[in-house]
């Protein structure tokens, strides 16, 4: 289908585009990678007045170390930080979840921000961000705030973005010798949305494993924290967490609650595994 | 300020194109009805089949997620560019000689994804690595096995003429 006809414009700064946001309010949508976004409208589940395409705002798509953590920018592209050294070295869950999101020619246009704002829930990043205990940057008509991952996703879809706020960046800790990460999901197609998948980080001590954070992606409306699991993974009994999961999801169109439920499991024994072994 | 239609300036295919597009024109459409570059397909029209895979600045990107009003001052290389300077000619005999086209819809995107592969490869591509580069463009004849064949050839028969 053709999307149903909207306006156009660039903003080319951040104020800009925050000011036609607050001016045209709930019309208006921001589009930046565009990879969900222009997919809706051609399907027309979406039909905004106006589009701000906010891809000329300079100073939103880099990737820093900033003393214990490193930002990203909200306009940095999937492959750009798929290629980054940076995030190799420094944010190593995010790098092992890249060239699971979408395709290649997906991955050169979609923006992390982008994804995280969308916030669908059988994403790889707003998982990893729930997993690192990351922050998200956002600018708004009064002014700038933050918001930490454990309070940004909402509901299906939904996010602490009141409808005039962007995102400018988010924010994780930067790994160091203790920090341990792990990644997996399963699809049926590689890049298609996951069936379920799972993040998660942990900090490696004397005991074994502490700070277990496990963000599971496909298995509700948001990434879940299954607590319990966490905490029995924490205690190093793999068997105790896998049957501590404590998830709920719902049937959908890939599998019935039952399989995600079993193939959650699966996931976590492998990534359990992953974090249990030293960075290499 | 905003506007339904919307003024562009880009190169396709290394010629100078200017144009007036409505806002909400994809780039595929644009290349097939206000250019009749109709070598890039319409598949699915939501970012899923690949067909309509066409090179932005260099980087391979869905004809279909891309608005014509996005690519102002881009310079665009559709099938007909990469099949016209000889850049996929090698490609182009391996699809044929190995059957990896039946109904050849999804050949352009697959030549297009395929020729990215092999431009940015350092080393031959395994074909585990090929089939992932091209997971997201569908052959509805379901000719991959081919398809795979004729592009692990090509990578083999560079990689023997570098």
């Amino acid at each position: 289908m053709k999307p149903a006809p909207f306006a156009y414009t660039r903003a080319k700064t951040l104020k800009e585009a925050v000011t036609l946001l607050a001016k045209h309010k709930d019309d208006a949508r921001l589009l930046a990678g565009g990879q969900s976004l222009i997919a809706t409208l051609n399907m027309r589940l979406s039909a905004p007045d106006l589009l701000i395409d906010i891809n000329g705002i300079k100073n939103l798509n880099g990737i820093a170390k900033k003393g214990k953590y490193v930002e990203i920018g909200a306009l940095a592209r999937h492959a750009q930080v798929e290629h980054s050294e940076l995030i190799a070295k420094h944010a190593p869950l995010i790098a092992l979840a890249m060239p699971h999101i979408g395709h290649p020619a997906i991955r050169n246009r979609g923006t992390f921000g982008g994804s995280i704002a969308f916030a669908d829930p059988a994403a790889e990043l707003p998982a990893c961000l729930l997993a690192l205990g990351g922050e998200i940057d956002i600018a708004g008509p009064r002014g700038k705030r933050k918001v930490k991952a454990d309070a940004f996703f909402k509901g299906l879809f939904e996010t602490a973005l009141r409808p005039q706020e962007m995102i400018t960046a988010v924010r994780v800790p930067a790994a160091d010798k203790a920090t341990r990460v792990g990644f997996a999901e399963l699809a049926r197609r590689h890049g298609d949305y996951a069936i379920v998948g799972l993040a998660a980080s942990a900090r490696s001590n004397a005991k074994g494993l502490g700070d277990v954070r496990l963000a599971y992606f496909g298995v509700g409306d948001t990434p879940v924290r299954p607590k319990k699991a966490e905490a029995a993974l924490a205690s190093g009994d793999i068997d105790a967490a896998v049957k501590a999961l404590d998830l709920d999801p719902n049937d959908d169109v890939q599998a019935t609650a039952k399989t995600k439920k079993h193939l959650a499991g699966v996931l976590l024994r492998r990534v359990a595994k992953q974090l249990m072994e030293p960075r290499g | 300020m905003s506007n339904y239609a919307v003024d562009i300036s880009l190169t396709v295919n290394g010629e100078r194109v200017q144009s007036r597009v409505d806002a909400r024109k994809t780039l595929v459409d644009f290349l097939r009805d206000d250019l009749s570059l109709t070598g890039s397909h319409v598949g699915c029209e939501h970012g899923v089949c690949g067909a309509c895979t066409v090179c932005v600045d260099g980087e391979i990107v869905r004809g279909c997620l891309m608005l014509a009003a996005q690519c102002d001052g881009t310079k665009v290389v559709t099938i007909e560019g990469l099949s016209d300077s000889g850049e996929v000619a090698d490609l182009q005999t391996a699809f044929e000689q190995r059957n990896a086209l039946q109904c050849g819809f999804c050949t352009p995107g697959m030549l297009a994804a395929a020729q990215d592969l092999l431009k940015r490869s350092k080393k031959v591509p395994s074909r585990g690595e090929i089939r992932e580069h091209l997971s997201g463009n569908y052959c509805r004849c379901t000719g991959y096995h081919a398809i795979v064949d004729a592009v692990e050839a090509v990578a083999q028969g560079r990689a023997k003429g570098r």
